[in-house]
């Protein structure tokens, strides 16, 4: 490793940093701006042009607020939950390859935070320490919202990070037996989405479809969003911080700066769970690049373009269901997570797999 | 340094510079922000009545089921991610002994139905 | 030199958190200081090349186990007192006997110079496509019969579970009003 190979690393590193910092500024306006657009209203309109600017002034006035501490806090730990929400929240997205690779001085750089062979691992275990900010920031406040809502926090991710693990396997498991062995790198994933439908079955007629993995991994699909919607504690999961019964939920004696983080973890966390969505489903940055009709940096630049256009289709997804769907009841989520997506993954892997069986090995009875 | 290091290096950066984001926002609002406690702001909150009570308090037992499922359907995933990426080389054995292993697991939650431990009255 | 320093940073990390767990008084910092044993655990895996068994530590033991740990700890309410009677007479003297030995075993493994601080190897092996495939494979072949017996342990773990805290209908009704 030469000093070249550092500073490609550094300025990968330094890149996906400010890629999630300016985009989650951007989304925080734009769901105050497709909200209030959804429910007749006019939102953010002050603060630059469109309010762009809304999201900026909101965080500087943060800084300048007053961090409450109640007396009955756990100190350590109350100090530090946003930390361990942050950090995971940010290190998810490290695996998640936003670009097709590029040549900079005879060298391929991947345009990915880093290339873990475990990827998809990786994500379950950054959100698996992500619920414990939750659940630490409940406990720590010596108050009995937060307690309840970090309690529930933590009961509501772990129901469906299970259901959203089984749809990933649904996932690896068609990559796997598509020909050119299995993988759990995110790059590599993307990779196998490339060209048509088309091409791949043989069938020229089917030339336009892309190889994206949602066509054949469409019940995967639906549940992986689903239980993206509830990692994230969006609405109509948004349980956690159900205002009329628990105030703020965990976050209830956090104040200034501090809160801020929370929030901040959260916005990250839903670009992350779309990009993800877009990496495993929606064929990544795979898009057509005109290559040689259009400049080199045009076609360089589109698959960047192409993994954005993906990614915002789903984040529309999650503001759109905010702003349609009443809250569920506690009860209801839980029978939902546990009674239908839980077992619906299930039955959806068994299916494929014995699919997979058929394709491979034949008919039982021949 | 080979490449497997420089990737996990590259996540240690990575988290190095989130921390230190987090305390340089952190330390800033410590320079801005007034500072004027009373016993009153200092109280836990409880929508403005004075709190009852300790903070902390006996959580219910259903939780824990769901936390023992939880860890159940965990390790199932886990296991069955190995098996998904040799799906193609492990042939039919791996195929019969990952159903059998998936319905097993399946056995446990259909017990839990079963019981009622799942319905939340 | 690189696995060096970070075992040393990682091995203490772990000592300190196990040495948490033991002496916290608060049941949640026990937690928190089993958490960040096990973290470092993973990190220890991966600079041992094992990423596979380190994902897997974060993600069951890290994350699912722990929550159960917590879990239990608000079921029992965390501002009840601990009762710190000793019920085992003399464990204190058995303590003080059987750390003293370890420790001389210690000191002699060192002495004749068998024990190596840093274990050759590792390092800059370059990893043939990832540890999960070279798992996978004696997983579902040599150990088979020990793979499907974990999936019936765990179901039995399950149902013992939900035995134990099988509650009647009526009566949390009851107790509610």
């Amino acid at each position: 490793m030469d000093a070249i190979d550092l500073l490609i690393v550094v300025a990968r590193v330094v890149v996906v940093f400010a890629l999630l910092l300016v985009v989650t500024l951007l989304n925080v306006w734009l769901e105050r701006k497709i909200v209030a657009d959804m429910q007749n209203r006019i939102g953010p309109d002050r603060a630059g042009p469109f309010g762009i600017l809304q999201t900026l002034a909101d965080g500087m006035k943060l800084f300048f607020k007053e961090q409450v501490t109640p007396r009955k806090v756990e100190l350590g730990v109350y100090l530090l939950a946003p930390f361990l929400a942050v950090i995971p929240a940010l290190l998810t997205f490290m695996v998640v390859p936003w670009g097709r690779p590029i040549e900079i001085a005879g060298r391929v750089v991947p345009l990915q935070g880093t290339d873990l062979n475990i990827g998809l691992l990786f994500i379950l275990a950054m959100s698996s320490v992500g619920v414990y900010a939750v659940v630490m920031a409940g406990w720590s406040s010596g108050s009995k919202y937060p307690l309840l809502g970090g309690v529930r926090a933590t009961a509501q991710a772990i129901s469906y990070e299970a259901a959203m693990g089984l749809s990933m396997v649904a996932v690896v498991m068609f990559t796997a037996t598509a020909g050119d062995g299995g993988t759990l790198s995110l790059a590599e994933i993307v990779a196998r989405q490339q060209g048509s439908w088309g091409d791949a079955l043989g069938i020229p007629a089917l030339g336009w479809i892309p190889r994206w993995n949602l066509f054949p991994e469409l019940v995967a699909f639906g549940i992986f969003l689903i239980a993206a919607v509830a990692e994230t504690n969006r609405a109509p999961f948004d349980l956690v911080e159900a205002e009329q019964e628990l105030v703020g939920g965990f976050h209830t004696e956090y104040s200034g700066i501090r809160f801020a983080m929370f929030f901040l973890a959260e916005y990250i966390n839903i670009f992350t769970m779309s990009a993800i969505a877009t990496t495993l489903f929606l064929g990544g940055w795979n898009g057509p690049t005109w290559e040689g009709t259009v400049p080199a940096v045009v076609s360089a630049v589109l698959p960047t373009v192409w993994f954005l256009v993906k990614t915002y289709a789903i984040i529309l997804v999650f503001f759109w269901v905010r702003a349609t769907l009443p809250r569920l009841r506690y009860d209801q989520l839980m029978q939902l997570g546990w009674k239908r997506l839980i077992p619906g993954a299930f039955v959806w892997l068994i299916l494929s797999t014995v699919v997979i069986g058929i394709r491979q090995f034949g008919w039982p009875w021949t | 340094m080979s490449a497997y290091f420089q990737d996990y290096l590259t996540v240690g950066v990575f988290a190095a510079l989130g921390v230190m984001l987090v305390m340089m926002m952190l330390g800033v609002a410590a320079v801005l922000r007034p500072h004027h406690p009373n016993r009153t702001k200092l109280m836990p909150y409880e929508c403005g009545v004075d709190p009852v009570g300790s903070g902390w308090d006996q959580s219910h037992v259903r939780y824990y089921i769901f936390g023992l499922l939880f860890v159940i359907f965990d390790v199932e995933a886990i296991f069955v991610f190995p098996w998904a990426i040799m799906a193609e080389e492990l042939g039919t054995f791996g195929l019969v002994a990952i159903i059998a292993f998936i319905l097993t697991l399946l056995e446990g939650l259909a017990y839990a139905v079963k019981k009622g431990v799942l319905r939340w009255e | 030199m690189v696995e060096l320093v970070l075992f040393v940073i990682t091995a203490v990390a772990a000592l300190a958190g196990a040495v948490t767990v033991v002496t916290a008084r608060n049941p949640v910092h026990s937690a928190m200081g089993l958490f960040g044993t096990l973290f470092s655990l993973a990190v220890i895996y991966v600079v041992n090349l094992a990423h596979l068994v380190a994902a897997v530590q974060v993600i069951v033991y890290a994350g699912a186990v722990m929550t159960l740990f917590l879990f239990v700890i608000m079921l029992i309410g965390v501002d009840k007192a601990e009762d710190t009677s000793e019920h085992l007479p003399r464990q204190r003297t058995l303590v003080a006997v059987l750390g003293a030995a370890v420790g001389l075993v210690v000191v002699a493994l060192i002495v004749s110079g068998r024990f190596v601080w840093v274990p050759a190897g590792g390092g800059d092996v370059e990893i043939p496509n990832g540890t999960v495939q070279a798992v996978a494979e004696p997983l579902f072949t040599t150990w088979i019969l020990a793979f499907e017996v974990t999936a019936l342990l765990l179901t039995i773990a399950a149902a013992g579970a939900i035995a134990l805290a099988y509650f009647k209908r009526g009566l949390i009704r009851e107790e509610h009003e």
